[in-house]
């Protein structure tokens, strides 16, 4: 799958209260990337995003795909290439059942038959409601409505997906199915954008962060960029606190470290080095660290 | 009579299902100190809440054996306004408990201290204290239905704690907050406890949020207490992953470390501090 290429040019949003959401923001993101957008309550986060699939339109600059400007497509149309799952499920959700909450969005895109019932079914295995089909969506908690959101939106196949908070409420299974979903987009190529409070999720399963203060961009890039030590003070006066393997990376001199894994891998070959230095031997370095590295991100 | 919120062998099932969603619960909310709940989803933990505050089945219906006890009297003998001035309940989903009925979040806090029948002036101290304790006095004149996700969860918290109730049951309030919001909101809760004596019921899954303020701690799976303890204790509990509880950041990093055989240095525990 292509996704297309998303540019935000000079993009200012202001809401009919006057509020200015956004300030200017001018950022390109590449087909196929994964982007965690991070920064305080009411920095913009979701403005921006919302921007994507037609829900605002700038009040200055344009929004394009593919050098297309958004402002010219019909939101119907729009809806077959951004997939948008709210912050917010109960504003999203509105079918008696599961299913037919799923078949709503794909089927408005023109899908049928063994197409559309492949997809929704796909869409419920990864985010584990599959079981749940036949139930109504209000019977199922809070966080399994969110799951069922998400899994409606991812159920439409569009090329660029956007999760706003998927993992807010979620216990470790769920985190981990939205974890699952967001490589699982990566590797077919999808653009996934996802605004989260939740910097580990962040570091481990994004290429690129961008941080957000009142309407403005203010550090991207990579997570070891991101949470790396010269950008902490720029974090901290966004009310961030860089990841603790991070912090824990930076006083130990092992560099950037914003991921678990990346810490104990950092740690590993200390611990060897020390073993030779003190004439122990390096018969076993630590696989599993080293092995867990690269797999950790994906993007 | 020991002082507390007790909840004694409850079971509780909603009206149209016959399975208990609640088994044989026992917990007890001790005055000035946070009891911490964590579990995966479905695991009975926002029922729990509304059992504990008397809601269920008070307001919800369904059938519930068992008692539930405030300060020795039956949460089922009392009236709907009696139990909201023991014990204050916070749902999770904030927009679902706003009143949608005020022009500003001044009067949104102050709608239920007015509905106590408090004096005017009791009234407008009461709201400018909850909206201090959790750092939104900024939001008095907004309009509450123009509010991001984030700052109508702290709305909907500062006007439970307007009610000044003797406990406080809290289902997931940190949910939509970043992290500057979630900590402010850990440290207004631990602070009502100590200062006001409050017994504070946290349903919550950020661990590192119950790691910083929860006293005790109980682990919900399948609707029944499987593990109990001082909080501390209970996160370092190796079952947690299994039950749906992600540990917090220091205990998954020793364990790492350890898989690994990375030796936990002292410079390394201070790093890790």
């Amino acid at each position: 799958m292509t996704a297309p290429t998303i540019e935000f040019d000079g993009v200012s949003f202001a809401y009919s209260d006057g509020t200015r959401a956004l300030d200017g923001i001018t950022r390109r993101i590449e087909p196929g990337q994964t982007v965690a957008i991070v920064g305080q309550n009411g920095s913009g986060k979701s403005t921006l995003v919302k921007h994507l699939n037609g829900l605002l339109r700038p009040t200055e600059g344009r929004v394009l795909l593919d050098g297309a400007d958004i402002a010219k497509v019909h939101v119907a149309k729009l809806a077959a290439r951004v997939g948008l799952a709210f912050q917010d499920p109960d504003r999203q959700l509105f079918a008696g059942r599961v299913s037919a909450e799923m078949a709503f969005g794909p089927r408005n895109l023109g899908m049928r038959g063994a197409e559309l019932s492949g997809h929704v079914r796909t869409a419920l295995e990864a985010v584990g409601l599959a079981a749940e089909a036949d139930a109504n969506p209000y019977d199922l908690g809070y966080s399994r409505r969110k799951l069922l959101a998400l899994a409606s939106v991812l159920a439409m196949g569009t090329p660029i997906l956007i999760f706003d908070e998927p993992t807010t409420g979620q216990d470790s299974r769920g985190v981990a199915a939205v974890r699952a979903v967001v490589a699982g987009a990566a590797a077919e190529g999808r653009t996934v954008i996802a605004v989260s409070h939740d910097m580990r999720f962040a570091a481990e399963c994004f290429s690129r962060i961008l941080v957000m203060r009142d309407g403005r961009v203010v550090l991207d890039g990579p997570p070891e960029v991101v949470f790396g030590e010269a950008s902490w003070p720029e974090l901290r006066a966004t009310y961030l606190e860089p990841p603790l393997p991070a912090v824990a990376g930076a006083r130990l001199g092992l560099g950037a470290t914003p991921t678990e894994a990346s810490l104990v891998a950092a740690l590993a070959p200390a611990r060897v080095a020390k073993r030779v230095a003190t004439g122990a031997g390096a018969t076993h370095v630590a696989p599993r660290a080293a092995t867990n590295a690269p797999t950790a991100r994906n993007g | 009579m020991t002082p507390g919120l007790a909840v004694t062998g409850a079971t509780y099932r909603y009206s149209r299902t016959g399975r208990p969603v609640l088994r044989d619960v026992d917990l007890n909310i001790e005055p000035g100190r946070v009891l911490g709940v964590a579990g995966a989803n479905d695991a009975g933990k926002t029922t729990l809440c509304l059992v504990a505050s008397g809601m269920a089945p008070a307001v919800v219906g369904g059938r519930l054996e068992g008692s539930v006890r405030i300060d020795g009297v039956d949460a089922a003998g009392l009236a709907p306004f009696e139990l909201a001035q023991r014990c204050g309940l916070l749902l999770q989903n904030a927009s679902t408990q706003l009143t949608h009925t005020t022009a500003t979040v001044f009067e949104e806090v102050a709608f239920g201290p007015c509905n106590l029948g408090l004096a005017g002036g009791e009234v407008v101290e009461r709201v400018w204290w909850a909206l201090r304790a959790v750092g939104i006095e900024g939001l008095a004149p907004r309009d509450p239905a123009k509010l991001s996700g984030g700052q109508a969860q702290l709305v909907a918290l500062a006007a439970v704690l307007a009610l000044r109730p003797i406990y406080l049951i809290l289902d997931e309030p940190t949910t939509e907050l970043d992290p500057a919001g979630t900590a402010l909101v850990a440290d207004a809760l631990v602070r009502t406890a100590r200062e006001t004596g409050a017994g504070i019921l946290l349903v919550e899954h950020k661990t590192e949020v119950l790691a910083r303020i929860a006293d005790e701690m109980v682990i919900l799976d399948g609707g029944s207490i499987v593990l109990a303890g001082p909080a501390a204790d209970v996160l370092a509990n190796p079952r947690l992953p299994d039950l749906g509880v992600e540990p917090p950041v220091r205990v998954r990093l020793e364990r790492d470390l350890r898989a690994a055989s990375i030796e936990v240095s002292a410079a390394l525990r201070e790093a890790l501090a």
